[in-house]
């Protein structure tokens, strides 16, 4: 049962760009976090801004009840929150949404985070090395300084590779350019990713040309982050996936996959998932990126 | 002894609050943060005939004080709502108000018809102005022929309240509002959203999807208000308020301004237990001012 009430700013620092680290006190909300879920913060207590933002766990210590939050200051909602002091109350929901899972066969796998997209993944790598499973981490930011938690995840004793736009650190260019070379190398039976919708995109062009399986980690504009609003959706594949030889100009919804007469082609159906509740985790089989 | 039923046109709710269609799911959503036993009534997702996709992202937008959504009626349709929603919310001893529908007259008579043969709904919330969908929605509603033709099709299918949802995207709502009343309609849902849209000057694209989408929220309760004191002396059928009610201060406004039954909607996604909070609060509000009944308040604001 997800926690939603009032919590405790244990901490709220600083430590990047735009990078802020919140750490709050919340022991019936922490007990049932897992690696990959979310929770939904308000940003204070008024109508303006009006709907709470969801940020990723980056932290689970189930010993201390506490989780931590690393967030990028991008409007007035976050803008807000960083301006909170420690001791200061937060009202926040949560656990929401559906995590990673660690398939059995996993052995060697690829955690590959873009930007801020890197904070969900950091309960995943104390997962995975909690269960003695290989990994390789792979994050790519625009230069050194956008490079977030490379020293925490190194006194994990994990190897850490970084790509950066101006090669400032690691591998020049971008991450996914990155995890391509290092496919071949590595040779991972798996992987997990979160990052902006491009990234993913192209990582998945990738993923799917070695044949390699994984789950993503999505970003959506979100509503109420319960499943009710259906506004944070993703296209995925139809689990009644429809096989549309066009020709007749058959429509296959009222919507947007309209396939035009006269024309050989043959289109993937798809439904929408909500991002808050039957994600953010999905399958990376299972989505569908918009050209 | 503090009496809060009310009688929305033949609907017995043991409460004056219920939600928002499109901002409480089918009720599984928020049960976790609200005993959905304690609501005067559940609404649900807009329902059609069909399974509908919806619209393509984005479909929010946060704005001052409020929300633009164009979600665009995505839902499993009917059939599945029966076999699948339905039995859960039988669980609960809380009238279900199924908000429907549809692109043509004929859907909302087939909709209407197996609803009314499915074994647990209350009321038919008849969706006449969703600015979301290109055919059927805000084009019922904002046509009195038009839509009254679809309240007389619901009316002549059901033996169920039947509670008109109409648009404010319109010149002079009472008009619409005695229209539908004349075909029939048990009760009037006021408001629907309002038609609005917001730009991204970096990308100098609009925000939205579908472009244009509706707002919601604080921003537009004084519009609503407005809408249901209009309404209220217009027109003699009970209305169910709504329109940016995030407490039970903002409820009790509706209620004085003539609004049976209020609704809270975009509040449930900044606090999930909104409904409770305004229940509780009108509650203590009536217990404060002695009193005895709830239809006491109901546009006392005006007589």
């Amino acid at each position: 049962m997800p926690y939603s009430g009032i919590a405790e700013v244990v901490v709220n620092k600083k430590v990047g760009p735009e990078h802020f680290l919140m750490r709050v006190l919340v022991p019936e909300l922490t007990k049932e976090a897992k690696p990959g879920q979310f929770v939904h913060v308000r940003c204070h207590g008024e109508m303006d801004p009006l709907l709470r933002r969801p940020l990723s766990l980056h932290g689970i210590d189930y010993e201390h009840g506490t989780i931590s939050l690393l967030y990028q200051v991008v409007g007035r909602g976050t803008r807000l929150l960083a301006e909170m002091p420690t001791g200061a109350e937060v009202d926040i929901m949560g656990p929401l949404g559906r995590g990673f899972t660690i398939p059995e066969k996993a052995q060697n796998v690829f955690v590959i985070g873009g930007g801020i997209g890197v904070a969900p993944l950091f309960p995943l790598v104390q997962a995975l090395k909690h269960y003695k499973i290989e990994q390789t981490i792979l994050l790519g930011a625009r230069s050194a300084d956008w490079v977030i938690g490379t020293g925490q995840l190194a006194s994990l004793g994990v190897k850490v590779e970084a790509a950066t736009d101006d090669g400032s650190l690691g591998y020049k260019g971008f991450v996914t350019d990155l995890v391509g070379k290092r496919i071949k190398v590595i040779k991972p039976d798996y992987f997990f990713a979160c990052g902006p919708n491009p990234m993913l995109k192209a990582l998945l062009e990738v993923t799917r040309k070695s044949g390699l399986d994984g789950q993503v980690s999505l970003e959506e504009r979100m509503g109420c982050g319960v499943g009710a609003c259906l506004a944070c959706v993703c296209k995925t594949v139809a689990s009644s996936e429809l096989l549309v030889a066009s020709g007749n100009g058959k429509t296959v919804d009222s919507g947007e996959w309209r396939v035009g007469s006269g024309t050989e082609k043959t289109v993937r159906e798809f439904e929408y998932k909500k991002v808050c509740s039957d994600g953010p985790v999905f399958g990376a089989g299972e989505v569908i990126f918009d050209d | 002894m503090i009496n809060l039923a009310v009688d929305l046109g033949g609907l017995k709710m043991k409460n004056p609050v219920t939600t928002a269609s499109g901002t409480f799911g089918f009720g599984p959503e928020y049960a976790p943060y609200v005993d959905l036993n304690r609501l005067g009534a559940i609404t649900v997702k807009g329902t059609t005939l069909e399974p509908r996709k919806g619209n393509a992202t984005p479909r929010i937008a946060e704005t001052p004080a409020g929300i633009l959504n164009c979600i665009g009626l995505q839902n499993p349709g009917v059939d599945e709502f029966i076999a699948k929603s339905l039995p859960y919310l039988r669980k609960y001893d809380t009238p279900v108000i199924v908000n429907i529908a549809g692109n043509s007259t004929d859907d909302y008579a087939e909709i209407t018809r197996r609803l009314t043969a499915a074994d647990g709904v209350s009321a038919l919330e008849v969706n006449i102005s969703c600015p979301n969908v290109k055919q059927g929605g805000m084009v019922f509603g904002t046509n009195c022929a038009a839509a009254s033709e679809v309240i007389r099709v619901v009316r002549q299918n059901t033996t169920l309240p039947v509670i008109a949802k109409l648009s404010p995207n319109v010149t002079d709502i009472t008009e619409i509002a005695c229209g539908v009343a004349d075909a029939g309609a048990d009760a009037l849902a006021l408001i629907n959203t309002l038609l609005g849209m917001k730009i991204d000057i970096k990308a100098r694209k609009p925000v939205l999807g579908n472009i244009m989408g509706g707002l919601s929220g604080p921003a537009i309760r004084p519009v609503a208000v407005r809408i249901v004191w209009q309404v209220a002396q217009a027109v003699k059928l009970p209305i169910l308020g709504m329109g940016g009610i995030t407490t039970a201060e903002d409820a009790l406004e509706f209620i004085l301004a003539g609004a049976t039954a209020i609704a809270v909607g975009t509040a449930n996604f900044v606090n999930p237990r909104a409904t409770m909070d305004v229940l509780d609060g009108i509650e203590r509000y009536m217990r404060d001012n002695g009193v005895k009944d709830v239809g006491e308040l109901v546009g006392a604001a005006w007589q």
